[in-house]
């Protein structure tokens, strides 16, 4: 295959080793399927479709593929937790309700490359013995619904999909549910009881994957948009192949998207683990603003713990410890968890020292407090209450207990509610207060009361030229 | 929920007649119905205007200067927000014409701020070109 050309001033970055952002941005394609087929789309699928389910599934396991929505947790295993002796229907479902705050990549691919995710879960489909499957957009997609439900079309008109597949015996059908604007959705079993067609609140563990029971009590595979798509080049290149890419444990590309104070803000794919968190902001992403310095970052999505800048990680185990700065840290999920972090969806957001930390933390709990389901007490009246203080240090009136009352509301969710949210909006509150204590304590003085410290917000959204 | 969504493009937002013919098109109890459309935000309760603006609120775009946007558009468009609270979001232009609410994280934190327009997109919207965009809406 001839090496794509891209739209001018979006060419990838030449750190970059684009596999499922190949075609966005790419000059002369659109996202039909004679772009898709002329560029030797749908191949996989009929090299699959050769294969044994269980050797398709082995290949992703060999691959090493870990789920690119947050978990981390190894494709190729989750699929196999599908009883041995099921007699029920099996079902697919794709997570494309990409709601975690920092995160843009499943956009481009929904909106740019549709029948790669069609071709991705065809396969996928076809390894776990699912006909029926689902792919759950995000309400606020409402473009990306459109362009998936005419991709559909376009496969089901060329025989790719639907009865008898390439005329073998293989039989799926996909359909587009589209969500309501709830954060929640993108819970694995929350999704579920959405698609059923009720509130989403997740449900109780154990079982504690869905592969065991899930939609309309079946078992049900859950995925991202990107871990399906990576599906059909572990197919193209066998497993084997795939996991020389990105590091051990850590294999294959995935696609970081930075925003926030930098320059150059977007989407990156990067082998994993082969960039450091340094190279990705001042080389990829062009640095800082003139005469800013870093103060901190979110790794992987806005509930992942913040990263402060001059703070030192040591990583690795017996002869391999070393300690690392904020700008060594390979962009993998073994060393930013190391880090006490999570390299969780991608979502990168760099924050310079214009920022106000209470301002930033009570943006992000705002968030959390408008999208905890409330089922459980702990996240509901907790993440409310996180909210209210920080509201009320921000416009002037904290008092000196604020800070010792909010650890210890955050430190009375994380683990107590029955899906990761609680982790999810206690791990912001917890992580920036105990690293920056200080923005805290300006906003809590008694010298300050009644005082209103803007944060150089206003300024500081002003500078950012693009 | 296709039900749900059917009816919201049809109408604007989902009202209590609305809540109570998909109930009885779907032999289930009305408030099985309203439980979703007061659960999910993509579900409007009350009437927005011609055309209903979303302005992404979450840390990004707030970073990029969301509020400012905010401000911006209910000056150009003519709208009162003195009035949003949790139950009601929504805030409509005295002539009908435009209606706004704050959305959390539209997903594309890298071309904040962002909003969408009805369905349509449109990526960093700074204060200084509102008026430009709101322009193209009659």
């Amino acid at each position: 295959m001839e090496a794509p050309k891209y739209i001018k001033g979006k060419e990838p970055h030449k750190s970059e080793y684009r596999m499922i952002f190949r075609n966005v941005d790419r000059r002369g394609w659109d996202a039909s399927i004679k772009s898709y087929i002329a560029d030797g789309g749908y191949r996989d699928l009929k090299k699959a479709l050769k294969m044994k389910p269980q050797e398709v599934t082995d290949e992703v396991k060999t691959s090493g593929l870990r789920g690119r929505g947050g978990a981390g947790f190894p494709t190729g295993v989750k699929w196999g937790f599908i009883p041995p002796n099921n007699k029920k229907p099996v079902y697919l479902i794709c997570n494309a309700d990409e709601s975690e705050p920092g995160t843009f990549k499943d956009r481009y691919i929904v909106h740019q490359d549709p029948h790669q995710l069609i071709e991705g879960m065809l396969i996928s489909c076809y390894a776990v013995g699912a006909k029926v499957a689902y792919i759950y957009i995000r309400e606020e997609f409402p473009e990306g619904a459109k362009i998936l439900e005419g991709a559909i079309e376009e496969a089901r008109k060329k025989n790719l999909l639907g009865k008898k597949i390439l005329g073998g015996k293989f039989n799926c059908e996909i359909y587009v549910h589209r969500g309501a604007g709830a954060y929640i959705c993108g819970e694995e079993t929350g999704l579920i009881e959405s698609l059923e067609g009720k509130r989403p609140y997740p449900r109780i563990k154990p079982p504690y994957f869905p592969a065991a029971l899930g939609l309309y009590m079946c078992p049900t595979i859950v995925n991202n948009v990107e871990s399906l798509c990576h599906v059909k080049h572990i197919i193209a290149m066998g497993g084997r192949e795939y996991a020389k890419i990105g590091t051990p444990r850590n294999t294959g590309t995935r696609i970081l998207c930075v925003s926030g104070d930098v320059i150059r803000p977007g989407y990156f794919e990067v082998e994993v683990g082969k960039i450091t968190m340094g190279e990705l902001i001042n080389d990829v992403c062009g640095g800082l603003r003139k005469g800013r310095k870093l103060k901190g970052v979110i790794p992987g999505g806005s509930s992942a713990k913040v990263l402060r800048a001059g703070e030192k990680y040591t990583i690795g185990t017996g002869e391999s410890e070393r300690t690392i700065g904020i700008n060594e840290i390979p962009m993998d999920f073994d060393t930013l968890a190391a880090c006490g972090s999570m390299a969780g969806s991608g979502g990168v957001i760099v924050m310079d020292d214009s920022r106000d930390m209470t301002w930033i933390l009570n943006n992000i709990n705002t968030f959390y407090a408008h999208e905890s389901c409330g089922q459980c007490t702990p996240c509901r009246e907790g993440s409310l209450w996180m909210k209210k203080i920080t509201d009320r240090m921000v416009s002037g009136a904290g008092v000196p207990s604020d800070l010792k009352t909010l650890t210890s509301v955050g430190d009375n969710i994380a683990g107590r509610t029955i899906c990761a949210f609680g982790e999810a909006c206690a791990w912001p509150t917890q992580s920036f207060v105990a690293k920056f204590p200080e923005d805290f304590k300006k906003h809590t003085s008694r010298r300050n009361a009644g005082k209103e410290l803007n944060p150089e917000s206003k300024a500081a959204a002003a500078g950012l030229k693009r | 929920m296709p039900l749900l969504h059917l009816l919201q493009q049809e109408y604007g937002h989902i009202n209590e007649e609305s809540v109570n013919w998909v109930a009885e098109k779907l032999d289930i109890e009305p408030i099985n119905v309203l439980e979703l459309v007061t659960f999910y935000p993509g579900f409007r309760q009350t009437a927005p205007g011609k055309y209903h603006i979303r302005v992404c609120r979450t840390l990004s775009c707030a970073m990029a200067g969301c509020y400012e946007t905010m401000e911006k558009f209910c000056e150009v468009a003519g709208i009162d927000r003195s009035n949003v609270s949790h139950h009601n979001p929504i805030a409509v232009s005295e002539d009908g014409k435009f209606s706004i609410e704050f959305a959390e994280c539209l997903a594309s934190c890298g071309t904040g701020p962002v909003c969408l327009i009805g369905d349509e997109f449109h990526e960093s919207v700074k204060a200084d070109n509102v008026a430009e965009i709101i322009g193209k809406y009659d």
